[in-house]
């Protein structure tokens, strides 16, 4: 059966009718159209779907769409606001820590809700914080700098 | 978008570490993978019924169950597409017809409306199996009595080049023999014997295969696929399928991570064959993760035995090699591994005498394929701990064993080559000096042992004499250029190296390039073989540049006329045509496409300019079915080193990594950044990868297929400490000298890390993966119960 909920999702609310066992990750690619973030697993061992639920980092295939009913979800395509890219954004291609691309969207989730809750972490809390996001290519050497930079506060200050 | 008015502009930029240029959309999550596509809601789903089998006789298959479940659209089975299909072999079915060789096999494919449909009625389509012996292990499957995999292979269609033998396992053999190392084993003052294993293991690219495919009712078919080979797949499948290549389109946007995995055919033929049951309408199958690991390709296990002799003094003098690689149920691509083994089986070492063989055995598991490093991982993890033997043996430093026997620029190495243009000796320096390789290091804890080890590479484009690559330019009105390629952007930086060539041929700024490739698509695209064998930056650059060449020379030519000058006194700087002659400069802007007026506009010169370039070797000799030798095995090779220094914690056999060096020739380095983001990336991948490994149960079923029992490197389990360096001795045929360096940089990793762990706790591990437990139980084998 359908269920009528809202998600608010990168600030605009979405009425939309989901189905009972569907996830939020399916919900947010195939009806609200939001596929920025990404399928790896569907199995919460990848992190390729991170979004933010209220400012955590959750991820969306492990979280089914009625449990976000009223929620604030985060996802990267609410990172940049029109041309200003967020400042993580900026950092992930300085540092050239993008190569295929498909984590990246769950790694920049997973990075702004750490500097959410902590602005000023090591390098291992950094580690940690991402270790749910795997990574093939980039052996993540220059994404983890990328994060240390925003909260060195290279980018504006660290804000973010 | 850039704006090209605005932005900073980087001229000349070859050897400059300049943006990536897909990094902005990737950023953002505006980059398009397949699954990211839309196909509106006439769109259906596939799922694969897969063998519970490692090896069975198809004896009836019941669809009516699956086919009466509302929903269903279709199912299909072996009769649908019967004809077999391979690159080198054609052993393959796209289903199985009478006969599955591994469990997870497709058997039959269900059309339904859903995703949830088309799994249930998957398990409705009923399968009668008569069970035959099956065999998993290599060594296991080239002994005379085991169970023929393969019955028909004497049948199968074969290219010139590779050798299976009919009634026995081996799908090739390649034999290697140069001078006779049993007349010089007496010569000997140090022999090491060995026999070192690995597992298969498996790419675990982020990006589930997808494949989405449409078949029109006038037999058109589109595919849109996660690919590396759009060129290869349309072929392949023609083959298959009996049709025209003009009938079939292949679309592939960006590749989310491949290795290999996406190279060649996987899930795409299962999911056009479903397609041709629902003409008309769009039919996708996403990989769950768990078919991720039982129903795409795999990296071949490999059962090896070496035996290598060298003098008081360390040089080499003998070396006898046996490969037996494990190519999983079908060795359609296998082989061609098990050939680039054998013809590369010393590794990069000279030696004088040399006896090789290596055997592709079809065996009851996932099908063995390409993967990063194309069997070289697999032959330098034994060779490389023998080496190490050999130099403690006569007492010389390990490095030192190595610089004495690597190959270098001049020498004619085991198949008559000769090679060129490479400085190993450069690579080891770099990395032992890195690494700080003569000091004596102390281990953080009583309870752990530091140690340090090197291991040096060689790897060549294993491909096919005459793989071809070409690229058309064009220009635009606003001079920007645009760059069609048929190569695959799969994260290693290649659509940007692509425009750095364009724009250093053409004269412009690279900011001006656009690369017209995501998705690449067989319809518009230039030809390219495939992304694979760290063959684009040579030999699509080759193509690219001559394109790039090609329109600047045309601009050269219009503008001459229009100043009635000899075009060798003009040049193109920073997107300006200037004259040395006269001083006068013309911009590009507009004249690329309306030309430019004569005299008082009485007619006019040019027009719109576009370019094209093709490249392929034509020079790959064949190799003496005997002996190997020929005039030219490959390409060429690229070399590198690297060295590691760890600790091992005697108390539970882990493994901590203080530090890994990277060193490679990589000729020219196009883009350094990019070189040393994929050193990072491959030393890490090597690292995991020494702890991966399918486990299998007495029945042929994998057991850790997820990523909670198949673990790959994490954040927190990645070596921090990652240091690269470059060697460029330029490439004679590469642009700007360059040649590849994906897959070389995670090759000799796992031997590296053996070495370091030998040199702490003085034992040798064998057989990979490196688990804590084997390290453990290795110290301490009394607790071996």
């Amino acid at each position: 059966m359908l269920h009528e909920i809202t998600l608010i999702v990168n600030g605009e609310p979405y009425n939309v009718a989901v189905r009972s066992d569907h996830t939020l990750l399916k919900v947010l690619r195939e009806q609200l159209g939001l596929v920025g973030t990404k399928i790896g697993c569907e199995n919460g061992e990848c992190g390729a779907c991170t979004v933010l639920m209220d400012g955590k980092a959750v991820n969306s295939c492990l979280v089914l769409a009625v449990e976000a009913d009223g929620h604030q979800i985060e996802t990267v395509e609410g990172l940049s606001k029109g041309e200003q890219l967020h400042p993580l954004q900026k950092a992930f291609i300085d540092r050239n820590a993008i190569q295929c691309g498909f984590c990246i969207p769950g790694m920049l989730m997973s990075a702004k809700g750490l500097l959410q809750e902590n602005p000023h972490p090591t390098e291992d809390e950094v580690r940690e914080a991402i270790s749910g996001n795997l990574c093939r290519c980039t052996g993540y050497v220059r994404i983890v700098e990328a994060i240390m930079d925003v909260a060195s506060g290279k980018y504006d200050g660290g804000k973010s | 978008m850039q704006d090209v008015a605005t932005k900073e502009l980087t001229n000349e930029p070859v050897g400059k570490s300049v943006t990536r240029i897909d990094a902005f959309e990737k950023a953002t999550g505006a980059a398009v993978y397949v699954d990211d596509l839309q196909f509106g809601p006439g769109l259906y789903y596939g799922k694969m019924v897969r063998s519970p089998y490692p090896h069975a006789l198809i004896k009836r298959i019941d669809t009516s169950k699956a086919l009466a479940y509302p929903g269903v659209k279709a199912v299909v089975t072996g009769k649908d597409s019967p004809l077999p299909f391979g690159l080198y072999l054609k052993d393959r079915k796209i289903y199985a017809t009478d006969r599955v060789r591994f469990v997870g096999e497709p058997v039959a494919g269900v059309v339904a409306i859903s995703e949830e449909i088309a799994e249930k009625a998957a398990e409705l389509v009923e399968v009668e199996y008569e069970e035959l012996p099956a065999v998993f292990d290599p060594y296991e499957s080239f002994q005379p009595n085991a169970p023929l995999i393969h019955p028909d292979l004497g049948s199968y269609e074969v290219v010139p080049f590779i050798f299976p033998e009919p009634g026995t396992n081996i799908s090739e053999h390649f034999k290697l023999r140069k001078g006779n190392p049993d007349e010089v084993w007496s010569q000997c003052a140090a022999i090491v014997e060995g026999t070192y294993k690995l597992p298969q293991i498996q790419h675990v690219p982020i990006e589930p295969h997808t494949a989405v495919a449409r078949w029109d009712p006038d037999d058109k078919i589109t595919l849109w696929a996660a690919s590396q080979s759009p060129f290869a797949q349309r072929d392949l499948l023609c083959q298959s399928l009996n049709i025209p290549h003009g009938n079939v389109r292949v679309i592939a946007p960006y590749v989310g991570g491949g290795f290999g995995g996406k190279a060649g055919i996987s899930i795409e033929a299962n999911v056009v064959i479903m397609a041709k049951a629902v003409k008309g309408h769009p039919v996708k199958v996403r990989n769950t993760r768990e078919e991720e690991f039982i129903g795409t390709n795999v990296r071949q296990s490999l059962h090896a035995y070496y035996k290598i002799g060298c003098d008081k003094d360390g040089n080499l003098l003998a070396m006898e090699v046996q490969y037996y690689f494990g190519g999983g149920a079908y060795n359609d691509y296998g082989v061609n591994i098990v050939r680039a083994a054998g013809y590369s089986c010393t590794g990069p070492y000279d030696v004088p005498h040399v006896k090789g063989d290596s055997y592709c055995l079809y065996t009851n598991t996932q099908i063995g394929s390409a993967m990063r490093g194309f069997g070289m991982p697999e032959i330098h993890w034994g060779l490389e701990q023998i080496m190490d033997q050999l130099a403690e043996k006569i007492g010389m430093d390990k490095a030192e064993f190595r610089r004495r026997n690597c190959v270098q620029h001049g020498d004619v190495i085991l198949t008559g080559m000769t090679i060129n243009n490479i400085d190993l000796v450069k690579c080891i320096d770099k990395v032992t000096q890195a690494i700080q390789w003569d000091k004596k290091e102390l281990p953080s804890a009583p309870n752990k042992k530091r140690g340090k080890g090197i291991a040096i590479m060689w790897k060549a484009p294993a491909m096919p004499p005459n793989p071809g690559s070409s690229a058309i330019v064009r220009f635009n009105e606003d001079a920007t250029l645009n760059v069609f390629v048929g190569g695959q952007e799969i994260g290693q930086g290649t659509f940007t190296v692509m425009a750095q060539m364009a724009a250093e041929a053409v004269g412009i700024p690279y900011e001006w390039v656009r690369i017209t490739a995501s998705p690449v698509d067989t319809k518009y695209s230039p030809y390219e073989w495939q992304t694979v064998a760290s063959r684009l930056t040579w030999s699509m650059g080759n193509a690219v540049k001559m394109a790039a060449l090609e329109v600047r020379q045309k601009i050269l030519d219009v503008v001459a006329k229009y100043w009635n000058e000899d075009p060798k006194d003009l040049d193109i700087k920073n997107g300006v045509v200037v004259s040395y002659k006269s001083e006068r400069e013309q911009p590009l802007q507009k004249m690329v496409v309306y030309g430019l007026p004569n005299e008082n506009y009485e007619g006019w010169q040019g027009g719109p300019i576009v370019g094209t370039g093709s490249f392929m070797p034509t020079y790959v000799t064949g190799l003496d079915p005997e002996t190997g030798q020929g005039a030219r095995a490959v390409v060429h090779y690229t070399v590198g080193a690297q060295a590691v220094d760890l600790e091992v914690d005697t108390e539970t056999g882990q493994i901590d990594i203080i530090k890994i060096a990277s060193a490679y020739d990589v000729g020219k380095a196009i883009n350094p950044d990019l070189v040393m983001t994929q050193i990072e990336g491959g030393a890490v991948h090597g690292f995991s990868s020494a702890f991966e490994g399918y486990i299998f149960d007495e029945k042929g079923r994998l057991l850790n297929n997820s990523l909670i029992d198949y673990k790959i490197a994490t954040a927190l389990d990645a070596p921090k400490k990652i240091i690269g360096d470059i060697v460029e001795t330029p490439l004679d045929d590469g642009p700007w000298g360059a040649r590849g360096v994906g897959e070389h940089v995670m090759v000799q990793t796992a031997p590296a890390m053996a070495n370091a762990i030998a040199d702490a706790i003085k034992v040798r591990i064998h057989a990979l993966p490196l688990s804590a437990e084997k390290i453990y139980l290795a110290m301490h084998p009394e607790d071996a119960a």
